[in-house]
């Protein structure tokens, strides 16, 4: 099997895998898992072999493999279905096949009594074929195919617990606010190709970086802030983060595979891949840099506020996707799509025991688990697996999260001294300081996190069975990249650009002080702060532990709102975040209000609009339209009643027009 | 209606109208007069009756117009036949006897606007176009038998045998439309006009 | 003698069967003023004869014929007559409205023209379905 026929096959088979499944799931359903779990699995092993072939991890980057097929000869901007397959997107790839397999073997075990399991596990499939697309894919139409593919399976996902009104509204949201984004992306797509008239990436990378004198691009600014838009929408960016956390009232599993590995990452990999174009712009870069910032800094105060302990972690994403847009706003891509990779791997691994964790406690707030003793005895893989990712989450060493960060900590340090060609020193200070505050606001949030759920007091943990062995085993999987993919940071630069990713002593120092420091911060707050735990009880727990991990989970997402007023927030005065935020907590709860802000702006108008809009249809248009349809009848009620069917009437209208015809005719003959 | 006459007779100088002018015009009223009770009497028999009237009275001014040989067969068929006829006709429609409150129909109100504005427009045609013409009676007799029967079989043969015809298929028409068809009289129609003569005798 | 005369009287003559074709309610009436309307006519055909001295005679002649096509008319109209009034049980013609468009209330006119057919219509197709019988 040549390369290419394998970097082929591993889109295509997790497709092939979604149609089978689609078609057979509801008459053989033997063969749903094989068909859900084996694509995957085989597409994992053929880019592991892309990547082993390809890759330059040997020394010294092999040149891109590239495949092209002509689609569609536009006349114009051809479209090609092009391949190109260079060391980012063998490792994100591997990174992509990796988790999608993980998550469709937990999905097994957690969702082994859904009666919607056969299209779910199909869902899932097409979307892991849609981002491997993405991720292989050399030409932007192909690409934005991919693109939309996974954001209407992200809607259908997180729509699964349709019975419920959080995860409806929850799937409308991400779809629309997504689609937000793509519409300015689609134009930007087009306005790029028709710059440089090609939709080819590597032929796009290639003008813009040969070196030829001037901005070969006519409205390099336009273009990127274009692109942005839909790069801002499906990377969950401010201003469009806001569907992110929303998105996890769908399964735990999707939670780990479209909003932490792979979906969301797909915006910063097309960053990745355009990044010259963005580079050509030092106000794009700029742009890049305050987004990352100030999404960076808001959704770590977020995190620290929320009561779902899956809400935290998608505030931690749209965090930690600030980082790896930090890093691209500072013109390295390598520690972006390296911090990609490792957050790809821990965030799944704490989604996916996350969703342990919910099951096991019967609930998926933290107030409640607060108010539990004994959870990590209960299920000790997910204790220690998820503790081991909390840690690289707060970039503690030696762990994966600790080595990207610092890359892309580093980078930012590179650009603030003014060491990076066409980056402007105030962009990496942005993203410098805003990194560190982030720094240590994560590894805030990452202490509450672990000491909420696996340190609380109270009654013991009710014992609900064993974890499937599937899932326990992803866990452990997964912990392996947590814990050791940093170290490669070595050989990484080969399949990259070639920019060492080694960590620098100063942000090394200052990231981990940071990040200590947050933590003891949290850990004092929650000694003084647990005491009331007892004081106040709190807490509603799933009515149907004995069930499956999905079901308890989607009783918990159903009851928290009702039980805590909020979809988000917890009033536990026993919450540390609560504490230290002070009056901020309110606020951070909630996004900063940022949904109450759209729904002024946006929601409330189209509303508005659409009333208007359905006042003059009814009152205006249809008026016409019975008009037209009420002026014949008129007319015609009126020529009935002439129809009485009495003879002598109509002889006598006979006679009369005659006896009128006549009149005339005598008149003009007399010249009258 | 006559004070028009009178005046289109004597608005043009007629001031010494001869005898027959003056019988001509007498009659006339007469026949206008009992054709307007023909038309407006509520009692259906006695609308044939003046009617009877009228045609005489016609047949009468054609006699003063020389038309002898018309003014016979006017009364033969008219008077003699048809109005018979008519007669039957009612009797055998169970013609209420006596005076009918409903002989009139709704749209009478039009029926004479458009008659009296036909009127009016045709008297005003005729009398504009013939004021100044004049029949000349004293130069013979134009409509005695004989002149009528020799135009009649030496210039009119051909239409004339034609109108036996016609009137040979009108007879033969009256009879098919009249008679009680066997076929028309099975169970079938009288079930089917049963009802619906007793509905029309129930509207009465 | 004048012919205003004869021509004046006709055309009064002529008016008043008009009225009676229009305003009378019974059938057999109606005959009666088309026939006073046809005499009208045979005035006229008579006064303009005599005062042309015609040496064909073609108004007296058409007179007869008139006076000939009347009485078949007559005889026609009759027995038309005498057919509707046993079908229907009436000899007034505003009572026969079949012509007229049946009224419903509220009805999309083309449904109930293609739903209600006359009674006519009725007839016909009975009679029809007889025949094949």
């Amino acid at each position: 099997m040549t390369t290419t026929t394998a970097a082929v096959l591993v889109p295509l088979l997790p497709f092939l895998g979604a149609v089978a499944g689609l078609l057979l799931g509801r008459r053989a359903p033997g063969f749903v898992r094989p068909l859900a779990v084996l694509p995957t699995l085989a597409a994992a092993g053929l880019a592991v072999l892309v990547a082993v072939r390809q890759g330059g991890g040997a020394g010294g980057g092999t040149a891109p493999l590239t495949a092209v097929t002509r689609l569609a000869d536009t006349g114009s901007v051809p479209v090609d279905l092009a391949l190109q397959v260079d060391g980012f997107a063998a490792l994100v790839a591997v990174l992509v096949a990796v988790v999608a397999c993980c998550v469709q073997i937990y999905s097994t075990g957690y969702l082994r009594d859904d009666p919607r399991y056969p299209s779910y596990a199909a869902l899932v499939s097409l979307f892991t074929a849609a981002m491997l697309l993405v991720v292989y894919s050399d030409d932007l139409i192909v690409l934005l195919v991919g693109w939309e593919i996974m954001g209407i399976c992200s809607y259908f996902l997180v729509g699964h617990y349709w019975e419920t009104a959080a995860a409806r509204s929850a799937s409308l949201k991400a779809f629309l606010v997504t689609k937000l984004g793509d519409v300015p992306f689609l134009i930007g797509i087009f306005a790029l190709a028709g710059d440089t008239g090609t939709f080819r990436i590597s032929e796009i990378h290639t003008r813009l970086t040969s070196g030829t004198a001037g901005a070969p691009l006519d409205h390099p600014t336009l273009i990127a802030l274009l692109l942005l838009a839909g790069v801002a929408g499906k990377s969950a960016q401010f201003p469009l983060h806001t569907w992110l956390p929303d998105a996890m009232a769908g399964p735990t599993p999707v939670s780990a595979l479209i909003h932490a590995a792979t979906m969301v990452a797909a915006g910063v990999y097309v960053v990745a891949r355009l990044l010259p174009v963005f580079a050509s712009s030092a106000a794009a870069l700029a742009v890049l840099a305050a987004m990352a910032a100030v999404t960076m800094v808001g959704s770590a105060l977020a995190a620290l506020a929320q009561d779902d302990i899956k809400r935290v972690l998608a505030y931690s994403t749209v965090g930690q996707l600030g980082y790896m847009t930090g890093a691209l706003a500072v013109d390295d891509r390598g520690a972006a799509v390296f911090h990609l990779i490792t957050h790809g791997a821990f965030k799944a691994l704490l989604f996916l025991g996350a969703g342990v964790v919910i099951h096991a406690a019967g609930s998926n707030s933290l107030a409640a688990m607060s108010r539990m003793s004994g959870l990590a005895r209960r299920i000790p893989d997910a204790f220690w697996t998820m503790t081991v990712a909390l840690l690289a989450l707060a970039a503690i060493p030696p762990f994966a999260g600790f080595f990207s960060k610092e890359a892309v900590l580093g980078a930012a340090e590179h650009a603030a001294t003014g060491h990076t060609s066409g980056v402007p020193e105030g962009v990496g200070w942005t993203v410098l300081l805003a990194g560190l505050l982030t720094a240590l606001l994560t590894a805030g949030y990452a202490a509450r996190l672990w000491l909420l759920a696996f340190r609380g007091q109270g009654e013991p943990v009710p014992d609900h069975g064993k974890q499937p062995v599937a899932m326990n085993v992803v866990l452990w999987v997964l912990f392996l990249p947590t814990a050791a993919l940093g170290l490669a940071y070595g050989t990484l630069p080969d399949w990259f650009d070639g920019e060492s990713l080694t960590p620098t002593l100063t942000t090394s120092v200052l990231g981990t002080g940071l990040a200590l420091g947050g933590a003891l911060v949290m850990y004092g707050a929650w000694r003084h702060s647990s005491a009331s735990a007892r004081r106040v009880p709190l807490g509603a727990v799933a009515a149907h532990p004995e069930a499956a991990d999905a079901v308890s989970e989607a009783e918990a997402i159903a009851t928290h709102e009702a039980a805590y007023g909020s979809i988000a927030g917890a009033s536990d005065p026993a919450d540390p975040g609560r504490l230290l935020l002070g009056p901020l907590h309110r606020h951070a709860a909630v996004g900063f209000h940022l949904d109450a802000v759209y729904s002024a702006l946006f929601v409330r108008p189209v509303r508005a609009a659409a009333r208007l809009v359905h006042f003059l249809d009814r009152e205006v248009v249809e008026t016409y339209v019975r008009g037209a349809g009420g002026a014949p009848r008129l007319l015609g009620a009126a020529v009935r009643r002439a129809q009485t069917g009495n003879v002598q009437t109509y002889l006598g209208a006979l006679l009369a027009g005659s006896l009128v015809l006549a009149v005339a005719a005598v008149l003009v003959a007399a010249g009258a | 209606m006559s004070p028009a006459v009178h005046l289109a007779a004597t608005g043009h100088g007629f001031l010494s109208p001869t005898g027959v002018e003056i019988a001509f015009l007498l009659v006339g009223i007469a026949t206008f007069g009992a054709a307007i009770v023909t038309v407006t009497t509520k009692q259906l028999v006695h609308a044939a009756l003046w009617l009877v009237v009228a045609l005489g009275g016609l047949a009468v001014e054609y006699l003063l117009l020389t038309a002898e040989f018309i003014a016979w067969v006017q009364v033969l068929i008219y008077v003699g036949s048809v109005v018979v006829l008519l007669l039957f006709g009612l009797m055998l429609t169970k013609a209420p006897i006596g005076r009918s409150p409903d002989a009139d129909s709704g749209n009478r109100p039009a029926a004479l606007a458009v008659a009296v504005a036909a009127a009016g427009v045709l008297v005003w045609v005729v009398v504009d176009a013939f004021r100044t013409t004049w029949i000349e009676l004293d130069k013979g007799v134009q409509g005695s038998t004989a002149v009528s029967g020799e135009s009649l079989f030496r210039h009119w043969v051909l239409p004339f045998e034609a109108l036996s015809v016609l009137l040979l298929a009108a007879l033969v028409g009256a009879i098919v439309l009249s008679r009680k068809s066997g076929h028309d009289s099975g169970p079938g129609v009288g079930h089917e006009s049963g009802p619906r003569a007793g509905h029309g005798k129930e509207m009465r | 003698m004048h012919l205003a005369y004869p021509a004046v009287l006709a055309v009064l003559l002529f008016c008043t069967g008009l009225y009676g074709v229009l305003a009378r309610r019974n059938a057999i009436l109606m005959l009666m003023s088309v026939e006073l309307m046809l005499n009208a006519v045979n005035l006229n055909l008579v006064a303009f004869d005599v005062w042309l001295r015609d040496t064909l005679h073609a108004g007296q002649a058409l007179t007869l014929f008139t006076i000939a096509i009347a009485a078949a008319e007559i005889g026609i109209g009759l027995a038309i007559v005498l057919l509707v009034y046993r079908n229907r049980g009436t000899s007034d013609v505003d009572r026969l409205r079949d012509l007229a468009d049946p009224p419903s209330a509220g009805q999309d006119p083309m449904d109930d023209s293609m739903a209600a057919p006359t009674d006519n219509d009725a007839d016909q197709a009975r009679r029809a379905r007889r025949q094949t019988a």
